[in-house]
């Protein structure tokens, strides 16, 4: 257990970072918290890819000076995953941000519960 | 002869390719051109998802198609078989004839200026629900997914009323948190196999059960897509978005978020199952026993839901929470047969649902847009197409013979005496007290639109005039479900080659 832990800390600190960024996501009331929970929580899945990809003592995957044997490098995959994982996170918080600003400007608050309410009372009206 | 078949592998891959360039064309141009374009654009990909699937039938085998020009392990991959091919066919046309039905209230629903953006939503869906069915890679697949979310999302949200907003920031949460355990799942199923396409995973995946090696991660593995895409698809507990998402939004959305959105999630975790971990492996971890106890959970409370609901399209939106307890209880099944009736049961809530949908707002708009029960009284008669809808709609759900509803629920039963001994019994009677259940508030509801007393005075002179787009939709949808409930033999039995072409 612990030389495993040692050797994947790297990870760890993704799944840990990962669970923080769920939680605030699925609890926090707060729009604003909800969605930095949202990126925490996208960004620990990106730190565990990346983590994943890298191998010790390698170069990036890009071709330098004629040395094209597959040991000099790391996988390339996983950068290139979090690329496109970071294209996705980047639309989903600009939708969530403006969703957020809709609701404000309807509402008057950033609390889900109170929004909540507001509804309730305003279609009651 | 072999170039035309040649051609028809391009179909898939072409389907996808064109709902997304109909998106970028309708960005420029006025909502009624928008329209134009998007039904067109569905139409051509239904014929081209039944050409492929004529195709596939005929030849008997999947195919794969490369995208750009690298091979197996390191390009991207898509592939048809005999059910990914009927899926997308009745997809897209369950997509025409939800659009077709609501036209008129997309353009009362909606801003005039924001009515293209909505045919371009339209189209995102279209492609990455067409995406996910065929897809053979993995992490392609959580890309559609979330396009697929922020698709409906934007669908929900752009009829600008509070509860909408309210409707899709619940859906946006609750599927970005499965998004985010389905992405973490995935990233670590990459991690011990080293691939990202199906079938190379698969061979992994095998080799590792065998030799008994990283047999935790792998369980957490499956415990996170499963979990993931089940929050997704708004497995019960997870439905608390589903009611007002589907019931606050335009009509041609509610019936497509509730018919296609959520099922596309179900497909790829079948697809998961079988192609990437393989359904033995699905089954030791045991994961699929929390999926039959939270399926026999939703098809209680969400009939139990429906019942308490104060207004028709809660009703309906709570049944789609049974409904998909239903599938998950399918799949929960652990045998083929249960797979099959699952799948079965995808085609069939798709169609009814659908109709439903229609129907209820039909209704509605000859009762004073009034959503309670009481402004329905006699409604039928003041749109008799609707309440036909209506009728058959509901008789289907809670299954009379002759609809596709009846054969859902009869193969469900046979494939649960074939089960695990102690998952029989509790199968045929969550069943039984589920289809009471839906009988009580589908024929409740029946009973009142057909019953032309107290009748409230000012809808006595209502009548409406059906668009006949509209009609021609709800006419289609009553056909298909009388198709799927008397050619249920052929059917099942394509779905049984299309899961055998999964493995």
């Amino acid at each position: 257990m612990g030389p495993n832990l040692w050797a994947n800390i790297d990870e760890v600190a993704a799944v840990i970072l990962f669970g923080i960024g769920f939680t605030t996501l699925l609890l926090h009331k707060n729009m604003i918290k909800k969605i930095i929970g949202l990126n925490i929580m996208d960004t620990a899945v990106y730190l565990f890819l990346a983590a994943m990809g890298y191998v010790d003592n390698r170069l990036a995957p890009i071709v330098e000076n004629g040395v094209t044997d597959v040991d000099a490098y790391i996988n390339p995959i996983p950068s290139g995953l979090v690329l496109t994982g970071i294209v996705v996170s980047v639309s989903v918080t600009a939708l969530m941000l403006s969703l957020t600003i809709r609701l404000y400007r309807k509402y008057h608050s950033l609390d889900l519960d109170e929004i909540l309410i507001r509804m309730q009372k305003e279609e009651l009206t | 002869m072999n170039l035309a078949r040649n051609f028809v592998e391009n179909f898939p891959c072409f389907s996808i390719v064109l709902c997304m360039v109909a998106g970028i064309l309708s960005t420029p141009i006025k909502g009624n051109h928008a329209k134009r374009i998007t039904l067109l654009v569905v139409i051509l990909v239904t014929c081209m998802s039944a050409a492929t699937f004529l195709y596939v039938v005929s030849t008997g085998t999947s195919f794969v198609y490369t995208m750009g020009k690298y091979p197996a392990p390191w390009g991207n991959e898509i592939r048809a078989g005999v059910l990914e091919t009927m899926l997308a066919t009745v997809f897209s046309l369950v997509m025409l004839f939800s659009l077709l039905g609501g036209m008129d209230h997309v353009f009362k629903d909606i801003p005039e200026e924001k009515i293209n953006l909505y045919f371009i939503l339209v189209d995102l869906l279209l492609s990455s629900l067409l995406a996910i069915i065929y897809t053979n890679d993995l992490f392609t697949g959580y890309v559609f997914v979330e396009i697929n979310t922020i698709a409906a999302c934007g669908m929900i949200m752009i009829r600008k009323i509070g509860r909408s907003l309210v409707a899709a920031t619940r859906y946006m949460v609750m599927s970005l948190i499965g998004s985010g355990l389905f992405l973490i799942g995935l990233a670590m199923l990459y991690d011990i196999t080293g691939h990202l396409l199906m079938e190379n995973a698969h061979l992994v995946m095998n080799q590792l059960v065998q030799e008994g090696k990283y047999s935790v991660p792998l369980l957490v593995i499956i415990s996170f897509i499963t979990v993931g895409l089940a929050i997704k698809s708004g497995l019960y507990p997870f439905h608390s978005w589903m009611p007002d998402a589907y019931g606050y939004s335009t009509v041609s959305s509610s019936s497509i978020l509730s018919s296609l959105v959520s099922k596309s999630y179900i497909i790829l975790l079948i697809k998961i199952f079988y192609r990437v971990i393989g359904f033995d492996n699905i089954v030791n971890s045991k994961i699929v026993d929390v999926l039959f106890v939270f399926g026999l959970a939703g098809m209680v409370m969400g009939s139990v839901g429906a019942i308490m609901a104060k207004d028709i399209y809660r009703m309906i939106a709570f049944s789609s929470v049974a409904q998909i307890g239903y599938v998950y209880m399918g799949i929960g099944l652990e045998t083929e047969a249960g797979m099959v009736a699952a799948i079965f049961h995808i085609l069939t809530h798709a169609i009814t649902k659908s109709l439903l949908f229609l129907a209820a707002k039909g209704l509605n708009n000859v009762s004073g847009r009034k959503r309670v029960f009481y402004a329905l009284q006699g409604s039928a008669f003041r749109n008799p197409l609707a309440g036909v809808a209506f009728l058959v709609g509901s008789l289907s759900m809670v299954g009379i013979p002759m609809l596709s509803g009846f054969i859902s629920k009869l193969l469900f039963a046979t494939a649960a005496l074939g089960a695990a001994r102690e998952k029989v019994l509790i199968t045929l009677i969550v069943l039984a007290v589920s289809t009471i259940l839906n009988a009580i508030y589908f024929l409740h509801t029946v009973v009142r639109i057909y019953t032309p007393v107290h009748v409230p005075e000012e809808f006595k002179n209502v009548h409406v005039r059906v668009s006949k787009g509209a009609a021609l939709a709800v006419f289609s949808l009553i056909c298909m479900n009388f198709i799927l409930g008397l050619l249920s033999q052929p059917i099942t039995d394509l779905i049984q080659v299309g899961i055998a072409m999964f493995a």
